[in-house]
Protein backbone atom coordinates (compact mmCIF):
# COMPACT_ATOMS: atom_id res chain seq x y z
CA UNK A 1 0.00 0.00 0.00
CA UNK A 2 2.66 2.29 0.63
CA UNK A 3 4.69 1.44 -2.51
CA UNK A 4 2.79 3.52 -4.82
CA UNK A 5 2.27 7.06 -2.82
CA UNK A 6 6.21 6.65 -2.75
CA UNK A 7 6.50 6.01 -6.15
CA UNK A 8 4.32 9.10 -6.72
CA UNK A 9 6.59 10.90 -4.82
CA UNK A 10 9.68 9.71 -6.46
CA UNK A 11 8.81 10.47 -9.87
CA UNK A 12 7.40 14.02 -8.78
CA UNK A 13 10.56 14.98 -7.09
CA UNK A 14 12.05 13.93 -10.83
CA UNK A 15 9.95 16.29 -12.61
CA UNK A 16 10.05 18.85 -9.81
CA UNK A 17 14.47 19.30 -10.55
CA UNK A 18 13.04 21.04 -13.89
CA UNK A 19 10.24 23.02 -12.56
CA UNK A 20 13.06 25.37 -11.10
CA UNK A 21 12.17 27.85 -14.03
CA UNK A 22 16.29 29.28 -14.06
CA UNK A 23 17.14 25.34 -14.22
CA UNK A 24 14.64 24.93 -17.07
CA UNK A 25 16.33 28.42 -18.73
CA UNK A 26 19.69 27.41 -18.75
CA UNK A 27 18.94 23.88 -20.01
CA UNK A 28 16.40 24.87 -23.02
CA UNK A 29 19.80 27.40 -23.88
CA UNK A 30 21.80 24.95 -24.05
CA UNK A 31 19.29 22.22 -25.96
CA UNK A 32 18.45 24.73 -28.43
CA UNK A 33 20.83 24.65 -30.75
CA UNK A 34 20.97 21.11 -30.05
CA UNK A 35 16.92 20.86 -31.49
CA UNK A 36 16.90 23.73 -34.38
CA UNK A 37 20.01 23.03 -36.38
CA UNK A 38 20.09 19.36 -36.90
CA UNK A 39 15.94 20.01 -37.10
CA UNK A 40 16.79 21.85 -40.46
CA UNK A 41 19.48 19.90 -41.88
CA UNK A 42 16.99 17.11 -41.26
CA UNK A 43 13.97 18.88 -42.98
CA UNK A 44 15.85 19.94 -45.73
CA UNK A 45 17.46 16.64 -46.21
CA UNK A 46 14.12 14.62 -46.32
CA UNK A 47 12.14 16.91 -48.32
CA UNK A 48 14.62 17.12 -50.85
CA UNK A 49 15.52 13.62 -50.95
CA UNK A 50 11.71 13.21 -51.06
CA UNK A 51 10.81 15.95 -53.47
CA UNK A 52 14.12 15.48 -55.96
CA UNK A 53 15.55 12.14 -55.78
CA UNK A 54 12.80 9.35 -54.89
CA UNK A 55 10.66 7.70 -57.24
CA UNK A 56 7.23 8.33 -58.02
CA UNK A 57 4.72 5.85 -57.18
CA UNK A 58 2.99 3.66 -59.67
CA UNK A 59 -0.24 4.25 -58.53
CA UNK A 60 0.05 7.91 -57.18
CA UNK A 61 2.44 9.46 -60.06
CA UNK A 62 3.97 12.41 -58.33
CA UNK A 63 1.76 13.43 -55.81
CA UNK A 64 2.91 10.11 -53.31
CA UNK A 65 5.76 13.29 -52.68
CA UNK A 66 2.72 14.73 -50.71
CA UNK A 67 3.39 11.80 -48.39
CA UNK A 68 6.91 13.32 -47.06
CA UNK A 69 4.96 15.99 -46.10
CA UNK A 70 1.73 14.74 -44.57
CA UNK A 71 3.13 11.63 -43.16
CA UNK A 72 5.01 13.38 -40.40
CA UNK A 73 2.84 16.43 -39.67
CA UNK A 74 0.31 13.55 -38.95
CA UNK A 75 2.55 11.73 -36.64
CA UNK A 76 3.28 15.07 -34.58
CA UNK A 77 -0.25 15.54 -34.25
CA UNK A 78 -0.86 12.99 -32.51
CA UNK A 79 2.32 12.97 -30.89
CA UNK A 80 1.99 16.58 -29.53
CA UNK A 81 -1.62 15.77 -28.27
CA UNK A 82 0.21 13.16 -26.32
CA UNK A 83 2.62 15.49 -25.20
CA UNK A 84 -0.33 17.71 -24.31
CA UNK A 85 -1.98 14.81 -22.08
CA UNK A 86 1.36 14.16 -20.62
CA UNK A 87 1.51 18.17 -19.56
CA UNK A 88 -1.82 17.79 -18.48
CA UNK A 89 -1.02 14.87 -16.00
CA UNK A 90 1.78 16.39 -14.27
CA UNK A 91 -0.19 19.29 -13.63
CA UNK A 92 -3.11 17.69 -12.14
CA UNK A 93 -0.95 15.36 -10.51
CA UNK A 94 1.94 16.93 -9.12
CA UNK A 95 0.97 20.78 -9.82
CA UNK A 96 4.03 21.13 -11.82
CA UNK A 97 4.27 24.60 -13.23
CA UNK A 98 6.25 24.38 -16.10
CA UNK A 99 3.97 21.72 -17.43
CA UNK A 100 1.41 24.42 -17.40
CA UNK A 101 3.92 26.60 -18.93
CA UNK A 102 4.19 23.92 -21.60
CA UNK A 103 0.94 23.15 -22.25
CA UNK A 104 0.05 26.77 -23.44
CA UNK A 105 2.76 27.10 -25.69
CA UNK A 106 2.10 22.89 -26.86
CA UNK A 107 -1.10 23.98 -28.27
CA UNK A 108 -1.33 26.29 -31.06
CA UNK A 109 2.00 24.36 -32.41
CA UNK A 110 -0.10 21.35 -32.22
CA UNK A 111 -3.32 22.96 -33.85
CA UNK A 112 -0.65 24.33 -37.12
CA UNK A 113 0.65 20.78 -37.44
CA UNK A 114 -2.54 19.63 -37.50
CA UNK A 115 -4.21 21.65 -39.50
CA UNK A 116 -1.20 21.19 -42.15
CA UNK A 117 -2.22 17.22 -41.75
CA UNK A 118 -5.55 18.29 -42.94
CA UNK A 119 -5.24 20.36 -45.21
CA UNK A 120 -2.13 18.26 -47.07
CA UNK A 121 -4.21 15.54 -46.70
CA UNK A 122 -6.77 17.16 -48.40
CA UNK A 123 -4.55 18.54 -51.12
CA UNK A 124 -3.63 14.77 -51.97
CA UNK A 125 -7.45 13.61 -51.57
CA UNK A 126 -8.53 15.95 -54.82
CA UNK A 127 -6.24 14.39 -57.31
CA UNK A 128 -6.27 10.43 -55.93
CA UNK A 129 -9.71 10.61 -54.25
CA UNK A 130 -11.20 12.84 -56.56
CA UNK A 131 -12.59 14.50 -53.43
CA UNK A 132 -10.93 17.38 -51.00
CA UNK A 133 -12.67 16.00 -48.05
CA UNK A 134 -15.02 12.46 -47.18
CA UNK A 135 -16.17 11.80 -43.52
CA UNK A 136 -14.05 8.88 -43.03
CA UNK A 137 -13.06 7.58 -39.72
CA UNK A 138 -9.31 8.46 -40.03
CA UNK A 139 -10.08 12.20 -41.46
CA UNK A 140 -12.77 12.48 -38.98
CA UNK A 141 -11.03 11.59 -36.17
CA UNK A 142 -8.19 13.86 -37.25
CA UNK A 143 -10.76 16.57 -37.18
CA UNK A 144 -11.92 15.99 -33.86
CA UNK A 145 -8.12 16.09 -32.70
CA UNK A 146 -8.03 19.64 -34.05
CA UNK A 147 -10.99 20.64 -32.49
CA UNK A 148 -9.24 19.63 -29.40
CA UNK A 149 -6.75 21.49 -29.83
CA UNK A 150 -8.96 24.52 -30.16
CA UNK A 151 -10.63 23.66 -26.87
CA UNK A 152 -7.58 23.38 -24.99
CA UNK A 153 -6.39 26.83 -26.07
CA UNK A 154 -9.74 28.37 -25.61
CA UNK A 155 -10.05 26.71 -22.69
CA UNK A 156 -6.67 27.91 -21.00
CA UNK A 157 -7.59 30.98 -21.67
CA UNK A 158 -11.38 31.53 -20.67
CA UNK A 159 -10.77 31.79 -17.10
CA UNK A 160 -9.62 34.96 -15.19
CA UNK A 161 -7.82 32.85 -12.90
CA UNK A 162 -5.17 31.34 -14.83
CA UNK A 163 -4.61 28.56 -12.52
CA UNK A 164 -8.30 27.34 -12.80
CA UNK A 165 -7.59 27.95 -16.96
CA UNK A 166 -4.69 25.47 -16.59
CA UNK A 167 -6.51 23.12 -14.26
CA UNK A 168 -9.71 22.85 -16.53
CA UNK A 169 -7.39 22.70 -19.75
CA UNK A 170 -5.31 19.71 -18.23
CA UNK A 171 -8.86 18.08 -17.93
CA UNK A 172 -9.80 18.17 -21.51
CA UNK A 173 -6.23 16.83 -22.15
CA UNK A 174 -6.23 14.10 -20.38
CA UNK A 175 -9.64 13.09 -21.61
CA UNK A 176 -9.36 14.32 -25.26
CA UNK A 177 -6.17 11.38 -25.34
CA UNK A 178 -8.52 8.85 -25.98
CA UNK A 179 -8.79 10.21 -29.35
CA UNK A 180 -5.33 8.97 -30.25
CA UNK A 181 -5.86 5.26 -30.42
CA UNK A 182 -8.95 6.19 -32.10
CA UNK A 183 -7.08 7.92 -34.81
CA UNK A 184 -4.50 5.32 -34.85
CA UNK A 185 -6.80 2.25 -35.18
CA UNK A 186 -9.51 3.94 -37.31
CA UNK A 187 -8.04 2.34 -40.39
CA UNK A 188 -8.22 -1.34 -39.18
CA UNK A 189 -11.27 -0.95 -36.85
CA UNK A 190 -13.71 0.69 -39.97
CA UNK A 191 -13.71 -0.08 -43.39
CA UNK A 192 -12.19 3.21 -44.32
CA UNK A 193 -11.20 5.26 -47.53
CA UNK A 194 -8.05 5.97 -45.72
CA UNK A 195 -5.28 3.17 -46.74
CA UNK A 196 -3.80 1.35 -43.65
CA UNK A 197 -0.82 2.17 -42.23
CA UNK A 198 2.38 1.14 -43.91
CA UNK A 199 4.80 1.84 -41.14
CA UNK A 200 4.00 -0.28 -38.22
CA UNK A 201 6.09 -0.88 -34.98
CA UNK A 202 5.41 -4.57 -34.85
CA UNK A 203 5.49 -5.86 -39.13
CA UNK A 204 7.90 -4.88 -41.67
CA UNK A 205 7.26 -1.28 -43.72
CA UNK A 206 5.12 -2.13 -46.87
CA UNK A 207 6.70 0.36 -48.60
CA UNK A 208 10.37 0.76 -50.75
CA UNK A 209 13.30 1.92 -48.81
CA UNK A 210 13.89 4.57 -51.81
CA UNK A 211 11.00 5.96 -50.25
CA UNK A 212 11.19 5.00 -46.53
CA UNK A 213 14.24 6.89 -45.98
CA UNK A 214 13.49 10.28 -47.13
CA UNK A 215 10.21 9.80 -45.02
CA UNK A 216 12.34 8.47 -41.94
CA UNK A 217 14.30 12.31 -42.08
CA UNK A 218 11.80 14.77 -42.75
CA UNK A 219 9.83 12.82 -39.93
CA UNK A 220 13.22 13.45 -37.74
CA UNK A 221 13.41 16.79 -38.84
CA UNK A 222 9.68 17.71 -38.33
CA UNK A 223 9.78 16.21 -34.45
CA UNK A 224 12.94 17.88 -33.64
CA UNK A 225 11.66 21.45 -35.27
CA UNK A 226 8.34 20.90 -33.36
CA UNK A 227 10.73 20.13 -30.14
CA UNK A 228 12.70 23.46 -30.87
CA UNK A 229 9.75 25.59 -31.06
CA UNK A 230 8.14 23.99 -28.26
CA UNK A 231 11.63 24.62 -26.14
CA UNK A 232 11.67 28.14 -27.33
CA UNK A 233 7.95 29.20 -26.91
CA UNK A 234 8.48 27.59 -23.32
CA UNK A 235 11.53 29.97 -22.49
CA UNK A 236 9.73 32.88 -23.86
CA UNK A 237 6.78 31.83 -21.62
CA UNK A 238 9.28 31.26 -18.26
CA UNK A 239 10.62 34.71 -19.57
CA UNK A 240 7.31 36.68 -19.71
CA UNK A 241 6.07 35.08 -16.06
CA UNK A 242 9.45 36.29 -14.64
CA UNK A 243 8.68 40.08 -16.66
CA UNK A 244 5.56 39.60 -14.62
CA UNK A 245 6.97 38.49 -11.55
CA UNK A 246 9.62 41.86 -11.53
CA UNK A 247 6.72 44.11 -12.68
CA UNK A 248 4.57 43.64 -9.98
CA UNK A 249 7.38 43.49 -7.26
CA UNK A 250 7.30 46.02 -5.03
CA UNK A 251 10.95 47.39 -5.80
CA UNK A 252 9.10 48.90 -9.08
CA UNK A 253 6.02 50.14 -6.94
CA UNK A 254 3.60 47.72 -9.14
CA UNK A 255 2.44 45.66 -6.17
CA UNK A 256 3.37 47.98 -3.38
CA UNK A 257 0.73 50.37 -3.55
CA UNK B 1 5.95 15.96 -62.89
CA UNK B 2 2.50 14.76 -62.57
CA UNK B 3 0.22 16.72 -59.79
CA UNK B 4 2.28 19.75 -59.43
CA UNK B 5 0.32 22.01 -58.54
CA UNK B 6 -0.60 19.99 -55.56
CA UNK B 7 2.33 18.99 -54.35
CA UNK B 8 3.72 22.87 -54.78
CA UNK B 9 0.62 23.66 -52.64
CA UNK B 10 1.45 21.16 -49.88
CA UNK B 11 5.11 21.86 -49.54
CA UNK B 12 4.39 26.17 -49.80
CA UNK B 13 2.16 25.53 -46.74
CA UNK B 14 4.63 23.53 -44.74
CA UNK B 15 6.93 26.05 -45.43
CA UNK B 16 5.03 28.79 -44.80
CA UNK B 17 3.74 27.28 -41.43
CA UNK B 18 7.19 26.38 -40.45
CA UNK B 19 8.42 29.78 -41.14
CA UNK B 20 5.60 31.20 -39.15
CA UNK B 21 6.53 29.16 -36.19
CA UNK B 22 9.81 29.69 -35.68
CA UNK B 23 10.12 33.20 -37.19
CA UNK B 24 7.45 33.95 -34.23
CA UNK B 25 9.24 32.10 -31.39
CA UNK B 26 12.44 33.58 -32.60
CA UNK B 27 11.29 36.94 -32.55
CA UNK B 28 9.33 36.67 -29.27
CA UNK B 29 12.38 34.73 -27.47
CA UNK B 30 14.76 38.15 -28.33
CA UNK B 31 11.92 40.47 -27.31
CA UNK B 32 11.62 38.70 -23.78
CA UNK B 33 15.35 38.34 -23.55
CA UNK B 34 16.14 41.79 -23.95
CA UNK B 35 12.94 43.20 -21.57
CA UNK B 36 14.08 40.37 -18.46
CA UNK B 37 17.56 41.22 -19.11
CA UNK B 38 16.73 45.07 -18.92
CA UNK B 39 13.86 44.76 -16.28
CA UNK B 40 16.73 42.81 -13.90
CA UNK B 41 18.85 45.32 -14.50
CA UNK B 42 16.64 47.71 -12.82
CA UNK B 43 15.85 45.67 -10.53
CA UNK B 44 19.26 44.93 -8.96
CA UNK B 45 19.82 48.68 -9.08
CA UNK B 46 16.97 49.39 -7.04
CA UNK B 47 17.74 46.47 -4.38
CA UNK B 48 20.17 48.52 -3.35
CA UNK B 49 18.15 51.45 -2.15
CA UNK B 50 15.70 51.08 0.60
CA UNK B 51 12.27 50.74 -0.13
CA UNK B 52 10.95 53.89 2.19
CA UNK B 53 12.64 57.05 2.09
Amino acid sequence: MSASPTLVARTGSFFHRYANPGRFLKLGARLQPWLTWPAIAFTLAGLGWGLFYSPADWQQGDSVRIMYVHVPAAMLASGGYAGLAFCGLLSLVWRHPLADLAAVEIGPVGACITALCLATGSIWGKPMWGTWWVWDARLTSVLVLFFLYLGHIALIRAFDDPQRGYRAAAILALAGAVDLPIIKFSVQWWNTLHQPDSITLTGAPTMSSSMLWPLALSTIGFSLGFAAIVVARTRAAVMESRIRALLSSPRRGGGAA
Amino acid sequence: MTHLPYIVASYGLAAIMALVLSLGAALRLKRDRARLAALEQTHNRNAGTPLTP
